[in-house]
């Protein structure tokens, strides 16, 4: 909500100096729902250089789109979403093929920013994000260790800090039960070689791999602050900003932060390297992600035409440099910088590490995951049981969405 | 009253409670029966997905729902009786765990989980909530009238902040690195997580509790001290009564409708206790039924979301609330009638 009043701000106070930065007038009234982190920001900014948009950047963005882009018309035209947000408005078909309008107006779009389903492009990826390591170089150089490559590594490189009393509590961790809980499974277990389902849709996570994935889990918990099944993205950030914590598996969107004068004390000292790996010859124990935009479906073509133009004067080489560090951008006349290291290094690795298997199975399982691994974090419930709850809150669940009979 | 005057008077509020209360009630009392589900068909679909580079090309086969001709979800409606209940209940799994006499695998279930939070958390804060507010009332009663006034408003304050944010302050207060953490831990030396077990963080939301709402007892019975019979206190004092007895045998007896009443408004509340669990982020360790139907109802990222399992979830907790105002209410009922010979 605060974001949203800042960027509604920051939109009305561009809108009086209109057309400025913009090549073009824009005259068709255009409304986007993004989420609200700062890659969102720069890009709404730059749209609203163009006049007649407004912009709500939300980070409760993902429970309202569905719904909104649902309505006819649409309550908005253009709409910020990630591989994993994508897929209910997929599904409901709320969203349209971009096929004609990058041909009008994509000239400057990399090919590889294409997202097509089907052969369609459905959505224009602005930028990627993974979760990868980050590191206190001076840290580890002060003791001797290496970059770790492995969770293995991080494991032995975490207890020899803490043996030398550099910190209590060396490693930070996303595992806040619920989504980010779950998101630390959905990296470990396919980088342990485990499938999620059969083909027949039912879950196939009660399997070695996911036995074993647990296992690495729980390991963390020797290393990390009591309290971490409370710590979401924003907790581990504070903790490397405050020098708290010498290793995390964080997400690249927050690297930069690390090195912002006003939040942080440790500028210069936090390296990113690739995400550790589960096995020595796997991949990254991650998942990619891309955030970008799509069009609603339930509009005008006028407002469609419009709407994409406007998108695409937001995602240009301009917007790009003026907010280098702000992401791992996908566009034209990005220079990566050292933050961006360790996202590129996870990206290009091979293996490389699967994309979030976005479906509507995964979501159930998702959930599923973040209600039932707390319990065996907690010591309530051994692996081999909270992999058999995990199951079957799935089963239930899934029966409920009619995904299994 | 003429019966078109009353009626003209309660006509609207009760037309609002029909709209507003009465009809969600049943929708979700018919809900809580019903699953509706989309249509769903099998089909390959390729997904394309940019890495930094070049992009990877994946062709999957994926479970998505059918689209009518003017593009909406095909969705179809059944009855399925109590089984979205069993869903909550999951009861094999109880009497399971009640057979092998196991407490903790009662614990895993989250139905069960909630609710033994849930009463205790009830149960525990209402005598607290009664004595506190009793307490503060009496104190404030015996001050000289001239600090009466800013007393009344500090104690007041607690009760004006909304339970969200008055949560999330303690949260802050008292997590890993809060400032009070942070004082505790340098005058004891030792690591403090409040937030790492079960325990603290239940001790903590019961004092939240008792502190966000011990003002409004108070208030309450502020009102009702004004009210005690002087006659009364003045024979008793003469009689020889001391100052505890005074208390126990005159002011008590006096408060009782007071009492019942605040415990009725604390009961209804408290067992639908939601902020503290999202505030403190307790998911982990401790969850309330509430929260349990919120939890339902939250759509995934892929769209997907429990109405009729959080339907018969939010059917339960009305029960529940049923079931414990049904003591206090005999009690009013039997007062009311009695009063009225």
């Amino acid at each position: 909500m605060f974001l949203r009043k800042i960027a509604l701000a920051g939109v009305v106070s561009l809108m009086g100096s209109a057309a400025l930065a913009c090549s073009y007038e824009n005259e068709v009234p255009i409304k986007s729902l993004s989420a609200g982190f700062e890659a969102w920001k720069a890009v709404t900014d730059a749209m609203a250089e163009c006049g007649n948009f407004q912009a709500e950047l939300d980070q409760e963005f993902r429970t309202k789109q569905p719904a909104a882009f649902e309505a006819n018309p649409s309550l908005y035209q253009i709409g910020g979403v990630s591989n994993g947000t994508i897929t209910p408005l997929l599904n409901a078909g709320t969203i349209r093929p971009l096929d004609d309008l990058v041909e009008k107006y994509g000239q400057n779009l990399k090919p590889n920013q294409l997202i097509r389903i089907n052969g369609q492009i459905m959505a224009v990826a602005m930028m990627v994000n993974t979760q990868h390591l980050m590191y206190r170089s001076d840290v580890l150089a002060d003791l001797g260790i290496e970059t770790p490559t492995t969770w293995d590594e991080v494991y032995a490189a975490a207890a020899q800090i803490k043996e030398a009393g550099v910190m209590d509590y060396p490693l930070g961790a996303t595992m806040k039960s619920g989504w980010n809980l779950a998101q630390e499974f959905v990296n470990m277990y396919p980088a342990h070689g485990g499938k999620f389902f059969n083909d027949d849709n039912t879950a196939a996570i009660n399997s070695e791999a996911g036995l074993a994935a647990l296992e690495t889990m729980k390991a963390a918990l020797d290393f990390t602050d009591p309290e971490v099944l409370v710590s979401d993205s924003t907790y581990v950030q504070q903790q490397f900003q405050q020098g708290k914590i010498a290793m995390a598996n964080l997400w690249a969107s927050r690297a930069g932060a690390m090195n912002d004068p006003a939040e942080s004390e440790v500028v210069g000292k936090v390296a990113m390297a690739a995400a550790p790996k589960a096995t020595a010859d796997g991949a990254p124990a991650t998942t990619l992600w891309w955030d970008g935009i799509v069009i609603a479906q339930n509009i005008s073509d006028e407002e469609a035409d419009a709407a994409f133009r406007l998108a695409m004067e937001g995602l240009d080489a301009e917007t790009v440099q003026g907010a280098n560090d702000a992401a791992i951008w996908l566009v034209d006349g990005y220079e990566p910088t050292e933050i961006a290291a360790g996202a590129i290094a996870t990206a290009t690795a091979n293996p490389a590490p699967p994309a979030y298997p976005s479906t509507t199975q995964m979501g159930l399982l998702h959930t599923a995951l973040g209600n039932e691994l707390p319990a065996f974090l907690t010591g309530e419930r051994d692996a081999a049981a909270t992999l058999v709850a995990i199951e079957e809150a799935y089963t239930t669940s899934a029966k409920e969405a009619g995904v299994l009979k | 009253m003429k019966f078109k005057t009353f009626a003209a008077f309660v006509g609207p509020s009760v037309f609002m409670m029909l709209l507003f209360i009465a009809a969600p009630l049943v929708s979700v009392f018919i809900q809580s029966f019903q699953v509706t589900q989309p249509i769903l068909e099998q089909v390959e679909v390729e997904t394309c997905t940019p890495g930094f580079l070049t992009q990877t090309c994946t062709t999957e086969i994926k479970t998505v729902p059918v689209l009518d001709d003017n593009g909406k979800t095909l969705t179809e409606t059944r009855w399925v009786g109590l089984q979205s209940y069993q869903n909550v209940l999951q009861m094999d799994k109880f009497w399971e765990a009640v057979g092998n006499g196991s407490w903790n695998q009662i614990m895993q279930i989250d139905f069960w989980k909630a609710l033994r939070f849930t009463l205790s958390f009830t149960l525990l804060t209402l005598p607290l909530v009664i004595g506190v507010g009793l307490a503060i009332a009496l104190a404030v009663n015996n001050a000289t009238r001239s600090i009466r006034g800013p007393i009344i408003f500090i104690s007041l304050l607690p009760f004006i902040i909304t339970p969200v944010i008055g949560s999330l302050s303690i949260y802050w207060l008292f997590v890993g690195d809060g400032i009070l953490t942070a004082m505790l831990e340098r005058w004891t030396g030792t690591n403090i997580s409040m937030f790492a077990q079960a325990w603290t963080i239940e001790l903590l939301m019961y004092f939240y509790r008792v502190w966000h709402v011990a003002p409004f007892a108070f208030v309450i019975f502020y009102a009702g001290l004004q009210t005690v019979n002087m006659d009364t206190l003045e024979s008793a004092v003469i009689d020889g009564a001391s100052r505890w007895e005074r208390l126990r045998h005159v002011i008590i007896p006096h408060l009782m409708p007071l009492i019942i009443f605040i415990a009725l408004i604390h009961l209804m509340d408290c067992y639908r206790v939601f902020e503290e669990i999202v505030g403190f982020r307790s998911q982990a360790h401790v969850i309330s039924l509430q929260w349990l139907t919120y939890d339902f109802m939250t759509p995934d990222d892929a769209g997907n979301r429990a109405i009729s399992r959080a339907s018969a979830s939010a059917m339960l907790t009305m029960i529940g609330i049923v079931f414990l105002l049904i003591l206090p209410l005999r009690r009013t009922w039997r007062d009311h009638k009695g009063s009225a010979h």
